[in-house]
């Protein structure tokens, strides 16, 4: 099973420890074995090891340790963000969040259309049998 | 407006070295300009008159009883209790959670803190048959939802009006004993059933403008499984 997602200058990656925990940075550089440079539009350059790091599909276009505007600017062209909230792991962690920040008066709305959904379905499912058993 | 010019103070008697001062006791007695306050005032200083001494009480009788032991008396404590602090999460026309007590797990409309700090809050009654209460905040959680709750009136209520009714013993007799009992539980008097409808009906109104506000507050809250009391949001 060959890999698919390298550690190069330009992976965007998730960090999924620590107090950027759940950011999206770009791997602007590699330090050595075990960390790499880090950076992403909102956060100071810093370095991270690998193991808080999760690689994604998406890569950018950049030489080796850009400039903030650089780097700013190839994100925006390769539409980083745009993808990252197409892509479905990105599309379950916003579900994730939303789903977190959900007040109780909103968990009660959403078990009431659970109810509906699941009434409604069920309704379908009888008229189908109803056919087919006739 | 400017304000008003003012010079830095310069002292009249400046400290020459730690404890030496420039001008003896007499130089500042004429630098003060004490002299002229004594001339104004005919020779002397002014002076506020005393308040009259107050006078000693006609002393007493020498009391020919003591008390056997020397009772301490307790020193006086003037303190007065404020009301305990609301959490910033609580403001009128928010939604409890009650936690404790027969109405646990219901939801509840907070309407204002009494004086002794407790929470006063109300069903409404016909929703979910929790009636004017008071109720403590350490046993609440508060919901982020709010409701508009201007148009009601809930100035009546205090911490009086929750008060036990005291009723007067009566001696019975045995025969009385069995029969005595049934008459003890007395219902709820008339005006507390309107002023109950009084404070729901403006409730109501306000409640009916939110989709399923009704329903929600008419449920109990429960921990499902699956569900982290400190991750949730409230």
């Amino acid at each position: 099973m060959p890999f698919k997602r390298y550690v190069e200058i330009g992976r965007v990656a998730l960090v999924n420890y620590g107090k950027e925990y759940g950011q999206l940075v770009v791997i602007v550089d590699v330090i050595d074995q075990n960390r790499a440079l880090v950076d992403a539009p909102d956060m100071v350059r810093s370095q991270m090891n690998f193991k808080r790091l999760s690689l994604t599909d998406i890569k950018i276009d950049i030489k080796r340790v850009p400039k903030k505007k650089t780097l700013i600017a190839a994100m925006e062209a390769a539409d980083v963000k745009g993808k990252w909230e197409k892509s479905s792991w990105g599309r379950k962690l916003i579900v994730q969040r939303r789903r977190a920040s959900l007040n109780d008066f909103d968990r009660f709305k959403l078990m009431l259309a659970k109810i509906k959904k699941a009434g409604v379905v069920r309704q379908e499912l009888a008229k189908l049998k109803k056919e087919t058993a006739a | 407006m400017a304000p008003k010019q003012r010079t830095s103070r310069v002292t009249r008697n400046p400290e020459l070295i730690r404890g030496v001062r420039k001008h003896s006791r007499s130089q500042m007695y004429h630098k003060r300009g004490l002299w002229a306050i004594k001339a104004k005032n005919g020779g002397k200083f002014p002076h506020h008159e005393k308040k009259a001494a107050v006078a000693e009480a006609v002393a007493e009788k020498v009391s020919k009883f003591y008390p056997a032991d020397d009772v301490k008396k307790p020193l006086s404590n003037t303190r007065k209790h404020k009301p305990t602090k609301l959490r910033a999460s609580i403001t009128p026309g928010t939604v409890l959670i009650i936690l404790t007590g027969r109405f646990k797990g219901k939801r509840v409309v907070f309407l204002m803190q009494l004086s002794s700090g407790l929470l006063l809050v109300t069903g409404p009654f016909k929703i979910n048959g929790v009636p004017v209460r008071r109720v403590n905040q350490a046993y609440v959680i508060a919901t982020s939802t709010k409701v508009d709750i201007s148009e009601v009136n809930a100035d009546k209520f205090d911490d009086k009006y929750f008060a036990k009714q005291v009723e007067k013993k009566k001696k019975k007799g045995e025969s009385e004993f069995f029969e005595a009992e049934k008459e003890d539980k007395s219902s709820l008097p008339v005006e507390k059933k309107d002023d109950q409808k009084a404070v729901d009906a403006a409730l109501l109104k306000a409640l009916e403008g939110v989709p399923d506000l009704k329903a929600y507050l008419g449920a109990r809250f429960s921990l499902k499984s699956g569900m982290k009391p400190h991750e949730l949001v409230f």
